[in-house]
């Protein structure tokens, strides 16, 4: 038997506007969620949820410029350290009360963001040029450059920034609601971008930048996308872990904040977006289980990343996702090996 | 006014001069071939026409308008595609979605359309996936759709390179040795294949090869290139009895 354009349709999917509510009913339903979660959950437990919703999002955006566009960044931190700052000195300055406090956390989120996504263009123009390793230490200069300029920086006008002391006082106004809307809204960008037509192209650069070019594909117009969408849900995620813990420290975004969020990347397979999240929520845990054996804590932390690179190189999930996606089977043995298994598959 | 219409075209490299004042018209629907040793500069000649390197003289006209300095998406978009002598499918992905991307240039929304899954990308979508299949069951592929490029056979790996290029709706289509690799049966296989792509899509099709039996029995026209110099053009029966291509492949005679 063979697939024609009837079995593309058949495939099981729900009508669009179906999606898209459920969508919104869950990203409302994370409100009263997270107001039982805050008052049932002990601080310890709420503090590492919040953490890890807030590397889940870094890991999901950092995918789409590593895993799946294949341009390899190691400046994700800085895009997260633009967004932190631009929502903790706004907040700061302005104090929001009462009804406000909504609405200006929407903004300051959504500013941060932007400011972050215009640091990856002016980041990301000049230097998507490079490849490989050479990208990688080019990004590397810019989170560091982030990190010099913000120790250096005073203050912006009448706005505080507090240079090298760090930025305190913050109001916390993050919770539950605003760190996992922001993530559900961050997976479900990068997910319909990476399967959609459209964004077959982001894979297509990481498979064969020249063939895609000659395929008719903008490669450096999707490349500084990926690196301007990455860097936007960074700063996002920045924005939100400054109105949680209430004090930045710039020392906090350096290189080796970055290194994190790639072993997360790395760790969940490079190209998966629900790899890229389990392997955030096991590296947000897995540390914090380990505090019972002290001093061990970090040395079993990096065997655990050391042991999976050898029996596991893919990552937890390859380039995979948990569940099939439509229009794309899992890698296997070439079926013409087995003619009767493809037959079942197809049928 | 020719479909593709090359004039002196030349490009040197350092001091060395790799192709040098090269000549060609191309209409549509003609199958014209491009012959020479190894390191004449075919390939390099492709490389030119596609925007990979700039020319350092000459013109390249696509339905009478210039193409030289754009970059390879933009003479894609005017109507040129090509497939690659060493395959460069996009390995990890499916046959479909290698097809798909050939179609990505004709998307019309936006990165918003996206994620939002507007009726408009809905639409281009399912419209895309339709129309891979259909090009995918066109060239025979397409109970394959579903595998991964990388796992399928030489010949098929070929014929998906061919699939993709045309996906981008091509006015011209460059094959780079297409046959190299193929057993004689499917060579016989690949010169229908390329018959049926001449007629069906109306492309016309500029052709390196180095098999002179698929080469001399396809081609209407031939052009052979040897160190950059265009030594010969016509058809197969002139080329042949050239003595200047016998002396390229084989030697002066003694």
């Amino acid at each position: 038997m063979s697939v024609n354009a009837l079995t593309f349709r058949r495939l099981p999917q729900l009508p669009v506007w179906v999606i898209n509510l459920a969508l919104t009913a869950i990203l409302a339903g994370l409100w009263p969620l997270g107001r039982v979660l805050e008052h049932q959950l002990n601080p310890y437990f709420l503090q590492i949820l919040i953490l890890v919703g807030i590397n889940i999002m870094l890991a999901v955006s950092l995918n789409l410029v590593n895993g799946i566009t294949g341009q390899f960044s190691l400046g994700h931190a800085g895009f997260m350290a633009v967004g932190a700052y631009a929502a903790g000195v706004l907040l700061r300055h302005y104090q929001p009360q009462g009804w406000e406090i909504p609405l200006v956390m929407l903004g300051v989120l959504c500013l941060g963001g932007v400011l972050a996504a215009l640091a990856g263009l002016v980041v990301g123009i000049p230097t998507l040029r490079l490849q490989g390793d050479y990208l990688a230490i080019a990004t590397l200069g810019f989170g560091e450059i982030i990190n010099v300029v913000i120790i250096n920086t005073e203050s912006v006008g009448s706005f505080y920034v507090g240079g090298s002391a760090g930025l305190h006082g913050i109001p916390i106004h993050a919770n539950f609601f605003w760190t996992f809307g922001a993530a559900l809204i961050c997976i479900v960008c990068v997910w319909r971008l990476a399967y959609s037509n459209k964004g077959k192209a982001f894979a297509a650069i990481r498979e064969d930048e020249i063939a895609a070019g000659a395929m008719g594909v903008n490669t450096t117009y999707y490349k500084v996308a990926a690196f301007a969408i990455g860097a936007f849900f960074a700063g996002v995620a920045g924005g939100v872990s400054a109105t949680w813990f209430g004090n930045l420290d710039p020392e906090s975004f350096r290189f080796m904040r970055s290194i994190e969020i790639v072993a997360m990347v790395v760790l969940g397979g490079s190209g998966s977006i629900t790899g890229a999240i389990l392997a955030a929520v096991v590296l947000t845990w897995l540390p914090e289980q380990l505090r019972a054996v002290q001093e061990w804590r970090l040395v079993i932390y990096a065997l655990v990343l050391i042991l999976m690179m050898i029996f596991r190189p893919a990552g937890l999930l390859g380039n995979r996702e948990l569940w099939p996606i439509p229009g794309r089977r899992r890698p296997g043995p070439s079926p013409t090996a087995d003619p009767d298994s493809r037959q079942r598959m197809m049928a | 006014m020719s479909l593709l219409e090359i004039s002196n075209l030349s490009v040197v490299f350092g001091g060395l001069k790799a192709l040098c004042d090269f000549d060609l018209t191309l209409e549509q629907g003609e199958l014209v071939g491009l012959i020479g040793p190894n390191g004449a500069g075919k390939t390099t000649t492709f490389n030119i026409v596609t925007g990979v390197y700039r020319p350092t003289a000459g013109d390249v006209r696509l339905d009478g308008r210039s193409i030289v300095g754009f970059k390879p998406h933009q003479i894609n978009h005017r109507g040129i595609a090509r497939t690659f002598q060493n395959i460069r499918l996009f390995a990890g992905m499916s046959v479909l979605d290698n097809v798909l991307v050939g179609f990505n240039q004709s998307l019309r929304h936006g990165f918003a359309g996206t994620v939002f899954r507007t009726p408009r990308h809905q639409h281009e979508d399912q419209r895309n996936q339709d129309r891979a299949v259909e090009l995918l069951s066109t060239l025979g592929l397409d109970d394959r759709a579903m595998e991964i490029a990388h796992n399928l056979p030489y010949g098929d790996q070929r014929r998906l390179e061919i699939a993709r290029a045309l996906a981008t709706n091509p006015k011209v289509l460059l094959l780079d040795e297409p046959a190299a690799g193929m057993n004689p049966q499917e060579k016989i296989e690949l010169s229908g294949l390329i018959e049926m792509i001449r007629q069906r899509f109306g492309v016309g099709i500029w052709l390196i090869e180095h098999d002179m039996k698929l080469v001399m029995s396809i081609c209407q026209r031939l052009t052979v290139l040897d160190h950059g110099q265009v030594i010969a053009v016509g058809t197969p029966e002139q080329v042949r009895a050239d003595p200047r291509v016998c002396e390229a492949y084989l030697g002066e005679p003694t």
